[in-house]
């Protein structure tokens, strides 16, 4: 293996949140790490951190994407949405909602990763009926099993937001 | 895992004067990731080409659909005119993965992916043989457990399969890859870009080393699909879990009808080598067949006397006749 | 009534807004990144631990082995692993801890600890099949028991089956790995951990350190999944809180996923036989059942599946017969359904597999052979709706009229099985306390940790109901070993014990109460009481135990008997060319004592039979022989459920309205686990319906079918 060189630094200008982030990263570290470790956003988890359980689901430039199979410096320009930015404890997501009234949720640690993954299911236009739900729900492993509730929360939530049903 | 230098290549020439002996070409990165952080490839520099915006068209032009290298999975499975023309083709992709990794990967890095073999794929120190990972230290599969391994044209050194499930279907269609390096551009048949362990072999490349015809200073700018008019195509995927999973065998058909029986026949199997595998002999004993189960399952059944089974993975004969007999099904529905 | 109210979670707004924090969410001043470095072959000494590399990486500020170990006292059970990491050189399963490296980074960490160089002098390890098979201690009952004459109930019987049946080695892959961050404040340890049970870490802390009590601090409020594997401590949590003190700075470990694999526990292999002897019109007259499961070299897990035959249908004589085996991997430690998950899976085949030689009603068999009482002991049930969660289940599956219903369905063959599900009941102590403030306001408060079966729910509901007041007045304080000390979040335990607790502290806030004029029964304006007492604060004290016994089995120290039963129906569909086999429907019905939240219990019931699912149909964490290590030790090689498995309205669940009177002061029993028995066999018995193949080992693969077709 080749002698380990001196750590990179590398300057990454992107949006989190609606937040302009200016910062010096290595080159090795992943978006995941980055929102974690650098900027403190700990709503997004690290699952298993090879891109096989989707539970560190963000959106980037609003698509659904695995932050720990994305560098940091990929990001540049980008905008990034973490769970922190969907909604609050007093303005819950209408997703949010879904996934409370449908409970969708256990333990809460797939959720964040689920909630950014059914919002952007929903904006692709693949909340449409329960099977496509559950296809296109597949990246986002939930070891407690939450999925029938999940899958209803999906269309429960597709339905406020007006989504297309009969696509 | 261990850092390295970052860089943008803003064009093709630039991606190109990539130094392979110290630097890696990265595009979506969900392969590479897991390489840098498993220790398959340690580089002290990586060269984005992600945003060479010339390499992500689809067209039609004639009788040629032409899809850039650096079109997601996604994009490419969710494009009307491939839906439309190479149904197999989308359903590949939209078979393979998850819809996050969909958004990333693109159809030139996926072709590239390496085994999903565990003995492969696991952390270092390796405790077993892989001569992928360590060239020269034996092959943990061949005596091992193996039920996800190859069936045609594996070696002593390497029983590893292809995953990838695009390879499958573009193998199906006579696709073209489309690549360019410092001495030109080329093109190579799609069914033939992964090296069989007999052809590396043959060209005095390491078998379990040498996996594809890409050279170092190489980039795969496309893939050129031809068109036929009546084609019909489908792909099936098997495997013990309903999605997000890599098949356990695949098949790719494509065929033609007249009268409602089967003019012509591309069979492509996935996961049963370390290439995409043609049936060249079913593809010929089927023609005039209605593309039913019962006609085509008993033939298909029988043009696996060449598969070599290991201990574990007779079932894929089996599978896989099943597999491309659903595809014709699916293909003809 | 709150009680039996559909409810959301209590804590849902901030897990869905990601603002509830797990272990590794924690990050106090100073903190150092914990890369624990370990054993990469199963068995031998160690050698040398090679640093030089290793120690030239900018980022890293230390590497500990065993030299560099603050002294530690002797640890034992709740440590699943009873030998204290990096104190000795022999190495005893692969994945062993053998040093442990700290950063200021995570990357700088991580990428320093694969430079580390392990050297062993290896020996032959003990691998599944060819280790040393030993007679367990540490069960509730001993592991070889005899009722009866089974020899002679064997001999007189009229049609017998006797067959073996598989399960492997399975990971609990929750989704967050195991985490612990541990901060040293002179001689006060905190620690945040992912836990099941932080009573537990709080004592291995104390033995570890030789701490008193009032200088632990375990705070656990939010565990990303255990089902098991995080109720009791692992080394890593041993390692964190040493090396914090030895680098006088907190140090936060999070193990890898492939960590997770080889520093934390799994459930265990387990190989059993079933041997039953019936008349000819069903009625059974002896049983065996034995087993061996897989344990470490040192430590004892004891599965105890045979437990099933123990408890399942009467008969008059009834064998257990049971063994570990010692072999080289990590220690193995209770899953999601432990006991009875094995047993069931082997149970419930044999007695599918008898009912068709018998040529009888699987369901009629069960009814033939009902337990009216405790099938070993005798003792009579607490309670127990079993016949009626078979006729409603039964009816509403259709179970009697499936011979009508359709075989085929395209190319999928159609299959229906039935079979029994039951689990233990245990009951652990717990402590709550409940506060009434000057303003009406109520908190309870009780050490539980939380791994979403939704507890704290439980909580409001039990109080507010005791209280007479709205749930929405009453908050809740988990999670921290400052608040009374809970039961532990396994073993289906939660609400009859600490629930119970709650219960009773409300209760004893409430006798407070009338003395300022609050009724003794029904609704209370708290706010209106509270302001006549004039009191700041009203606390009610509540305990739930056994006298001195830590913790009771099916009623142990009471003169009942006590489980949890239901009845699985199920549907699927086999497909003949490809292997593949799919779900359809589940219909499955509960006799589990009251259910005090219906919207938190039918999803704790659907997890458990999604579980099911995964473990008849696609979970091994395969361990290579050669090697005595996991094959994959990964999500991406080792698979569960998707969403695409699982119809969504395929999972029908549902309970028989009861009220256990014995089991504790809430009412209710366990229900977390309950569903994830029975149900693995009522898939195999299924696929038999299907298309003729029986297969006695799961995960049952396209091979399985393939091979037996073709």
């Amino acid at each position: 293996m080749n002698e380990t060189l001196a750590t990179s630094r590398h300057s990454l200008l992107c949006q989190v949140n609606g937040k302009t982030i200016s910062a010096e990263v290595e080159a090795r570290t992943t978006l995941l790490d980055f929102l974690r470790e650098h900027l403190r956003l700990t709503g997004t988890k690290k699952g298993c951190n090879e891109g096989a359980c989707g539970t560190c689901t963000v959106l980037v430039d609003g698509k659904r994407m695995n932050a720990c199979l994305t560098l940091a410096v990929q990001c540049a320009g980008r905008e990034i949405v973490t769970i922190e930015g969907v909604g609050t404890i007093d303005a819950l997501h209408p997703v949010q909602q879904a996934f409370i009234a449908y409970d969708a949720l256990q333990c809460g640690y797939c959720t964040p990763g689920q909630i950014l993954s059914a919002i952007a299911c929903i904006a692709e236009g693949h909340a449409t009926d329960p099977d496509t739900v559950r296809e296109w729900m597949s990246g986002n492993i939930c070891r407690c099993s939450a999925y029938p509730q999940i899958t209803a929360a999906v269309l429960g939530a597709a339905g406020k937001l007006g989504a297309n049903r009969d696509a | 895992m261990r850092d390295f230098t970052y860089a943008i290549a803003r064009t093709l020439d630039q991606a190109i004067a990539t130094d392979p002996s110290r630097a890696m070409l990265i595009a979506g990165g969900t392969e590479l990731l897991n390489w840098f952080r498993l220790g398959v490839a340690a580089p002290d520099h990586v060269v984005d080409l992600a945003g060479i915006e010339d390499l992500k068209r689809i067209t039609i032009e004639g009788e040629v659909l032409t899809i850039g290298a650096l079109s997601t999975l996604a994009e490419v499975g969710d494009h009307p005119a491939v839906r439309t023309h190479a149904p197999v083709l989308a359903q590949a992709c939209l078979a393979a993965a998850s819809p996050q990794i969909r958004n990333r990967a693109t159809l030139g890095g996926n072709v590239l992916q390496k085994t999903r073999c565990a003995y492969f794929r696991a952390e270092e120190p390796l405790p077993w043989g892989c001569n992928k990972r360590h060239a020269g230290s034996g092959c943990a599969a061949l005596n091992g457990i193996n039920d996800r391994h190859a069936i045609f044209d594996w070696t002593e050194q390497c029983v590893a399969v292809h995953p990838s499930d695009p390879a499958v279907a573009l193998a199906s269609l006579d696709a073209e890859i489309e690549i360019a390096g410092a001495s030109g551009r080329r093109v190579v048949p799609a069914a033939r870009f992964h090296l069989s362990q007999h052809e590396a072999a043959e060209l005095g490349l390491d078998p379990a080393q040498a996996e594809t015809r890409l050279e170092p200073h190489e980039v795969i700018t496309g893939y050129r699909v031809p068109l036929r008019g009546g084609a019909r195509s489908a792909y099936v995927k098997v495997r013990e879990r309903a999605s997000y999973e890599y098949a356990l065998v695949s098949a790719a058909a494509v065929i033609e009808l007249e009268n409602g029986l089967i003019a012509r026949a591309a069979l492509a199997l996935g996961s049963v080598a370390q290439r995409p595998w043609r049936l060249a002999e079913a593809e010929a004993r089927i023609v005039g067949l209605p593309p039913t189960r019962d006609a085509v399952l008993p033939i298909l059944k029988r043009c696996f006397g060449d598969a070599r089974p290991l201990a574990d993975n007779g079932y894929k004969i089996a599978m896989a006749a099943g597999a491309a007999a659903r595809a014709i099904v699916e293909a003809a529905s | 009534m709150s009680i039996g109210q559909p409810t959301t979670r209590y804590e849902a707004p901030i897990k869905v807004t990601g603002s509830a924090l797990y272990a590794a969410d924690n990050y106090p001043d100073h903190l150092l990144h914990g890369v624990i470095v370990a054993s990469p072959v199963a068995a031998g000494t160690l050698k040398n631990i090679d640093t030089a590399r290793a120690e030239a990486t900018p980022g890293v500020v230390r590497i500990l082995k065993r030299a560099d170990m603050p002294p530690l006292g002797e640890i034992g059970m709740p440590a699943a692993v009873t030998h204290m990491p990096l104190t000795t050189d022999e190495i005893l399963w692969e994945g062993q801890p053998v040093a442990i490296v700290l950063g200021e980074t995570l990357e700088a960490a991580e990428e320093v600890a694969a430079l580390v160089r392990v050297e062993v002098d290896t020996v032959s390890a003990a691998t599944p099949g060819h280790g040393q098979l030993e007679r367990p201690e540490n069960g509730f009952a001993p592991a070889h028991d005899i009722k009866g004459d089974v020899v002679g109930g064997l001999d007189r019987a009229e049609m017998t089956v006797s067959e073996q049946y598989y399960q492997p080695t399975r990971n609990h892959n929750p989704m967050e790995t195991s985490a612990t961050v541990a901060s040293w404040d002179g001689d006060s340890l905190t620690l945040w951990d992912a836990s099941q049970m932080s009573l537990n870490p709080l004592a291995v802390m104390k033995a570890a350190f030789g701490l008193s009590q009032d200088k632990v601090r375990v705070i656990s409020p939010h565990t990303g999944g255990g089902f098991g594997v995080k109720g009791y401590v692992w080394p890593h949590l041993i390692l964190a809180a040493a090396a914090a003190k030895v680098a006088d700075r907190p140090v936060k470990i999070q193990l890898s996923r492939a960590q997770q694999y080889g520093q934390t526990g799994h459930q265990p292999e387990c190989r059993q036989k079933v041997t039953l002897g019936a008349m000819a019109d069903g009625t059974l007259v002896a049983m065996r059942h034995e087993a061996i499961n897989t344990t470490s070299i040192k430590d004892t897990q004891f599965e105890q599946s045979a437990t099933a035959t123990r408890t399942y249908y009467a008969c008059p004589a009834i064998e257990l017969d049971q063994y570990v085996e010692r072999i080289n991997l990590i220690q193995s430690t209770p899953m999601r359904a432990p006991v009875e998950g094995p047993g069931s899976w082997a149970l419930e085949s044999a007695m599918d597999e008898l009912a068709i030689k018998l040529d009888m009603d699987p369901l009629d068999l069960r009814l033939r052979n009902f337990a009216e009482v405790d099938p070993f002991d005798g003792k009579p049930w607490s309670s127990n709706k079993l016949r009626e969660a078979y006729a409603e289940a039964a009816e509403i599956f259709g179970w009697r009229r499936r011979a009508q219903m359709p075989r085929r369905d395209g190319v999928w063959a159609l299959g229906r099985g039935m079979s029994m599900a039951s689990t233990f009941c245990a009951r652990f102590p717990g402590q709550a306390l409940v506060r009434i403030q000057a303003d009406g306001q109520v908190y309870v408060e009780a050490s539980a940790n939380d791994i979403g079966t939704g507890n704290q729910t439980v909580f409001q509901l039990v109080a507010a109901e005791a209280l007479g007041t709205e749930p929405d007045r009453v908050k809740v304080r988990w999670g921290d070993t400052r608040y009374p000390p809970a039961g532990p979040v396994y073993g289906s335990s939660q609400t009859i014990g600490t629930g119970g607790a709650v219960r009773l502290a409300a209760l004893d806030a409430r006798a407070r109460l009338e003395a300022f004029g609050a009724p003794g029964t029904g609704p209370i304006d708290l706010g209106a009481v509270m302001r006549a007492s004039g009191e700041a604060e009203i606390v009610g004290k509540g305990k739930f135990d056994f006298g001195d016994a830590p913790m009771s089995f099916n009623g142990s120290g009471t003169p009942y008997a006590m489980q949890s039963w239901g009845a699985n129906f199920v549907e699927v569909a086999v497909d003949r060319d490809l292997g593949l086999i799919r779900l359809r429907r589940v219909v499955a019905r509960y006799s589990a004592g009251r259910i005090i939240n219906p919207l938190t219990a039918r999803s704790q019931m659907i997890g458990s039979i999604i579980w099911e699912w995964g473990k008849a149909t696609m979970e091994a964490s395969r361990v290579d022989h050669r090697h005595a290590r996991f094959l994959a030790k990964n999500l991406s090689n080792v698979a569960v459920p998707v969403n695409a498995d699982i119809p969504h309205d395929a999972i029908d669940v549902g309970f028989i309205e009861e009220f256990d009177e014995h089991a504790g002061p809430t009412g209710a029993r366990g229900i977390g686990e309950l569903g994830g028995t029975g149900v693995a066999a009522a898939i195999a018995n299924a696929v038999y319906d299907a298309v003729g193949v029986r297969v006695r080992e799961v995960p049952i693969l396209p091979a399985h079918i393939l091979d037996a077709l073709g």
